[in-house]
């Protein structure tokens, strides 16, 4: 039983060493069959182990392997272990679970790809899942973060997957380069946690942490969990570090589907909640998570409302939902953030594999202003795409409305008022972003170039950046060359069919308490967070909303009714502007030509970013290290000490006459000198 | 009967002649010659030595120093028949291109 949790990451890993090995060899059958099987495996493993974990006792729930000690030195001491608890449950199914779907999706949507480039993609993605599933089941620091390391690896190799585009080279580079600077954080914290804990295994730290009183200034332990968020807000691309993510839609869709929304962005959440009892006791720290992941959903929001790449939009979607995670994780509501990463996974993968199938049919296609109209040619992926969208549009009884209920819910009783309208206007933007996606997409006529060029609403206002975005068009696909869109070939439908089912129904395991269900998925997960023991799980959620349950499932019932609304109101908007009335949403975007202009480039904030810390770094490396500390102090001090050799060999010299009688005067003076020195 | 230190200043004045012969001479062969007198002004000193302390050690030495002398003549002349023909000339000045 012990040994099954090693499988979990090993199985990936071979087929990534398969596939890395002889990939060339295998053939396409065989390389991609070799991945989805591997994946599989990993699968049937991971729900084997949840399995054996339900079955124990409910307040105890928690299967532990050390594979071996890495680190013994003094009392320090570090293995590699690994660790299945209920909250990790729920992440390896979900990477294992949506990874293999999307293996699947990949056979399909990689299939124009040369043989060797096709294998190397499945190395490069089996290796991803390999190093995501050390991330969720390390059982300490250490081990996550060589996951941690890894994923970010496979992210910046997939990114560029296509790395003959300097787009996508540059977009991997830049993706890896933000990382390190939030990797830096983590490090941090993880050697202050060795240093006064003495110790990194999330159990023991979480032990140790309890001695402290939670802090209400900032303190040792704020700081800790203040350093780890930095590290949370690189991967999981919140302000300031989100940059990246947007440029990461450079990479194949699958990838983006897999990495750039359902699995490794999640992993700052996860971090979270992984060490809940730390950042329960970090009450400074938990505002700030929670004032950045609102400022993150909202800005990334506003942005996805204009962009006009439907992979874009999709990234800045993934961007906001994140923040709506970190938004749940600073209130304290760590089941809801992770309910919600568990839902989000589902129907931003399926949001993603739709605009794959899309850009399929389309030959590469990626300006939504050239699609349109294509919901009859492309049945399967308008319907899925469609409930994704509604999924994560909030529409009752889809997965998306629980959770993001949930939070929107634990937000506005733990008192963060202004949060939550922020929220709900968030929740209100994503509502009309998605379906003037679907809309635009799906809808309507087909635009040809030269309509999307007179007719979008960007056009207008900045047409030499929208021409810059459609060199992001032609990718491998130009093979495909069909005149006529193609729907999702079998492998893709399967994905997508199968996602758009989970989308649905995912939601149900956390049924809210004034709907008449119970939240079965905060109760298991409670014992992850240091919360009540589960032997109280039918009172965790009284526990939580101790004072006045009944005040409380009214006031649930009032809010859901209100997101109920928005969702509504904010598709009911997009319909107005972008199926009954285009001309309304050109001619708003001409009245607010600035405001909308902000929102095109994106807040400038990769301006910003450019002029206030690239070139500065840019300058002083060029200025004062490579031309002052490189040139001037290193090569300056070598050639000096060349130069004093010469100087003084050519004073030197001059003693070498060639003349013997002079040899033979400096012979005597010695001679003289050396006598006179014994004598006197 | 002269002392031991008549025969040692003479060895000085003799050394003294044969060091300024190098030095003030420009012709190797004399420099050369120069040299061989300096040798027998030690030479002399070594013998002198050698009847004042009563020992035959001094005049073995000289025997040595002679036989050296002998071949260092011979191959120092040999050098300047090769110096003279390749320079035509016999001035120590002449030869100065190994200066640095």
């Amino acid at each position: 039983m012990k040994a099954v949790l090693l499988l979990i990451p090993l199985l990936p890993f071979v087929g990534f060493l398969l596939n890395a090995s002889f990939g060339r060899r295998l053939g396409r059958a065989v390389s991609g069959g070799v991945a989805c099987a591997a994946m599989l495996g990993a699968f049937g493993v991971s729900a084997l182990a949840v399995w054996q974990l339900i079955a124990q006792p409910a307040d105890a729930r928690a299967i532990s392997q050390t594979v071996f000690t890495w680190i013994a030195s003094g009392a320090f001491r570090a293995d590699f272990g690994l660790y299945l608890d209920p909250l990790s449950s729920v992440m390896i199914l979900v990477v294992t679970g949506i990874g293999s779907l999307i293996h699947i999706y990949s056979t399909a949507y990689m299939h124009d790809e040369p043989g060797e480039e096709y294998a190397r993609y499945f190395s490069y993605l089996n290796l991803f899942a390999a190093f995501m599933l050390v991330l969720v089941l390390g059982s300490n620091f250490l081990t996550m973060f060589v996951g941690w390391e890894g994923v970010g690896l496979c992210s910046y190799l997939l990114i560029g997957f296509w790395y003959q585009r300097p787009a996508a080279s540059e977009a991997g580079k830049k993706a890896f380069i933000v990382n390190r600077i939030g990797d830096v954080g983590f490090v941090l914290a993880v050697l202050i946690i060795a240093l006064n804990f003495r110790s990194i295994e999330f159990q023991d730290v979480a032990r140790r942490v309890t001695e402290f009183a939670p802090e209400t200034s900032f303190g040792l332990v704020s700081l800790i969990a203040l350093l780890l968020f930095v590290g949370a807000t690189g991967k999981s691309a919140q302000i300031p570090l989100y940059v990246w993510l947007p440029d990461a839609m450079e990479g194949p869709t699958p990838v983006s589907a897999l990495i750039h929304a359902a699995t490794m962005v999640t992993a700052g959440v996860y971090l979270i909640g992984r060490n809940a009892v730390l950042f329960g006791h970090a009450t400074p720290t938990l505002e700030i998570i929670a004032l950045v992941g609102t400022a993150t959903a909202f800005f990334a929001g506003t942005i996805g409302l204009v962009q006009t790449d439907i992979k874009r939009v999709l990234a800045y979607s993934t961007v906001s939902q994140l923040g709506f995670m970190f938004m749940a994780m600073g209130v304290g509501a760590y089941s809801a953030g992770i309910f919600h990463l568990y839902t989000h996974a589902f129907f931003k993968a399926l949001l993603f594999l739709g605009s794959g199938a899309v850009i399929h049919a389309l030959s590469g296609e990626q300006d939504i202003r050239r699609m349109g109209g294509l919901r009859r040619e492309l049945p399967t992926t308008y319907w899925t795409f469609l409930v994704g969208a509604l999924a994560i549009a909030g529409v009752p009884l889809l997965s998306g409305f629980f959770s993001k209920d949930e939070i929107l819910f634990k937000v506005f009783t733990s008192g963060h008022t202004v949060l939550w309208v922020v929220g709900a206007v968030t929740s209100f933007l994503t509502a009309v972003y998605m379906f003037r996606l679907v809309f635009l997409v799906f809808h309507g006529e087909r635009a040809t170039a030269a309509a999307a060029e007179g007719g979008a609403p960007q056009a207008a206002s900045a047409p030499g950046a929208a021409h810059a975005q459609h060199s992001h068009g032609g990718h491998g696909h130009d093979a495909h060359g069909a005149p006529h869109a193609h729907d999702a070939p079998p492998a893709m439908a399967l994905a997508l069919i199968v996602l758009a089912f989970g989308s649905v129904v995912a939601g149900y395991v956390g049924v809210p308490h004034a709907l008449g269900g119970s939240n079965r998925l905060e109760a298991y997960l409670a014992p992850s967070f240091g919360e009540h023991g589960p032997a109280t799980a039918a009172h965790a959620p009284e526990g939580a909303e101790a004072h006045g349950s009944s005040a409380n499932e009214s006031t649930e019932l009032a809010l859901m009714g209100v997101s109920s609304l928005i969702a509504v109101a904010g598709i009911g908007l997009a319909f107005f502007f972008f199926v009954s009335n285009r001309a309304a949403a050109d001619a708003l975007a001409a009245r607010f030509g600035g405001l909308h202009r902000l929102l095109w480039r994106k807040y400038y904030v990769d301006e910003v970013y450019d002029a206030a810390i690239v070139q500065p770094v840019k300058i002083t490396s060029d200025a004062a290290l490579w031309r002052g500390v490189d040139v001037g102090l290193i090569d300056g001090s070598v050639n000096g000490i060349a130069r004093l050799v010469t100087g003084g060999s050519e004073l030197l010299r001059r003693t070498q006459t060639g003349s013997a009688r002079v040899y033979a005067a400096s012979l005597l003076g010695g001679a003289v000198l050396i006598v006179g020195y014994y004598l006197w | 009967m002269p002392s031991l230190t008549d025969y040692l200043v003479l060895s000085a004045i003799l050394f003294a002649i044969g060091t300024a012969g190098v030095f003030v001479r420009r012709n190797l062969i004399t420099i050369l010659l120069s040299i061989e007198i300096m040798l027998n002004a030690v030479n002399l000193s070594f013998v002198a030595f050698g009847r004042a302390f009563g020992t035959v050690d001094g005049q073995i030495i000289v025997f040595f120093v002679m036989t050296v002398a002998a071949a260092e003549a011979a191959v120092g002349l040999a050098i300047v028949i090769a110096l003279f023909r390749h320079r035509e000339s016999l001035n120590p000045e002449a030869f100065t291109t190994l200066r640095g």
